[in-house]
């Protein structure tokens, strides 16, 4: 598998960034002709994953969310979210469908959306340091197709 | 975002466009006003027009079922648009017997 485009996109905790950086992504996997759906599950997962870095991550200030991502020849993409804030205690509770640690009209989805829509989900996270998720998908048209 | 009516006792929100963890909040009180006003017997939120939904718009709902269930009345759910139906499954919403 070769390496065929690398992105690295940073931005502020802000919640209106939530909108922008599902569309960047998006955006930056249009060379591997993703399906509507292919976009729809990706701009979901993203959207989970940077709004726990806006919401849980700096819950009382604002810090730096950093998105790198990678497209193979193969049409597989790789996603990483990555946030220097508060960093998750028990990784395997958050994963829980329903878990919440938010008293707001949290869901506790976030995870469990981010696994039904991509084909693997990595969580690394050190509280006090910070995490980072890490996005998986293969695209079906590039991996078959002419390109 | 939403548009909002009220007519015989049924407060309609037609959401429309992005629903995230940004927009919500506004939402919510955008229809949470409206139902403190008018204390409809029904609350129908119409899918229709919404071209992308995450797990905050999950919590909008549930939100909302609590909010109308304390008021004394009944929540719908309509129009729910094929892109949205893989999120909605995921949350179990079905089991609350407000999908329409
Ligand atoms: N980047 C993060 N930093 C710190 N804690 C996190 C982070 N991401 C998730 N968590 C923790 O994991 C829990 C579960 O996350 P998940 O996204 O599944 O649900 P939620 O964000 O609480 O609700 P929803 O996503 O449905 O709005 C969160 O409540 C929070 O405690
Ligand atoms: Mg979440």
């Amino acid at each position: 598998m070769k390496t065929i485009n690398e992105m690295k996109l940073s931005f502020i905790s802000k919640s209106a960034n939530e909108s922008f950086a599902r569309s960047a992504v998006a955006a930056f996997l249009l060379p591997l002709d993703p399906t509507v759906a292919e976009i729809a599950d990706v701009k979901t997962a993203v959207s989970e994953a940077v709004t726990n870095a806006v919401v849980h991550a700096y819950p009382d200030t604002f810090g730096t969310v950093t998105i790198e991502a990678k497209l193979t020849d193969k049409g597989h993409a790789v996603i990483k979210i990555r946030d220097r804030g508060v960093g998750i205690p028990d990784i395997k509770q958050a994963m829980e469908p329903l878990y919440t640690t938010s008293t707001d009209e949290r869901a506790g989805l976030g995870f469990a959306v981010m696994q039904s829509f991509m084909d693997n989900v990595k969580v690394r996270s050190t509280v006090g340091k910070g995490t980072t998720v890490t996005l998986e998908k293969n695209f079906i048209r590039a991996a078959y197709g002419q390109k | 975002m939403v548009n909002i009516t009220y007519k015989n006792g049924v407060v309609t929100a037609s959401l429309y466009g992005e629903i995230d963890h940004h927009i919500a909040p506004q939402i919510r009180g955008d229809i949470d006003a409206q139902c403190e006003r008018s204390r409809p017997s029904r609350l129908v939120l119409d899918f229709g027009k919404v071209g992308f939904m995450d797990s905050s718009g999950i919590g909008l709902v549930m939100g909302r079922y609590r909010m109308i269930s304390l008021l004394g009345g009944k929540l719908e759910v309509v129009n729910v648009p094929p892109n949205l139906q893989k999120i909605f499954v995921l949350s179990g919403l079905e089991n609350l017997g407000v999908m329409k």
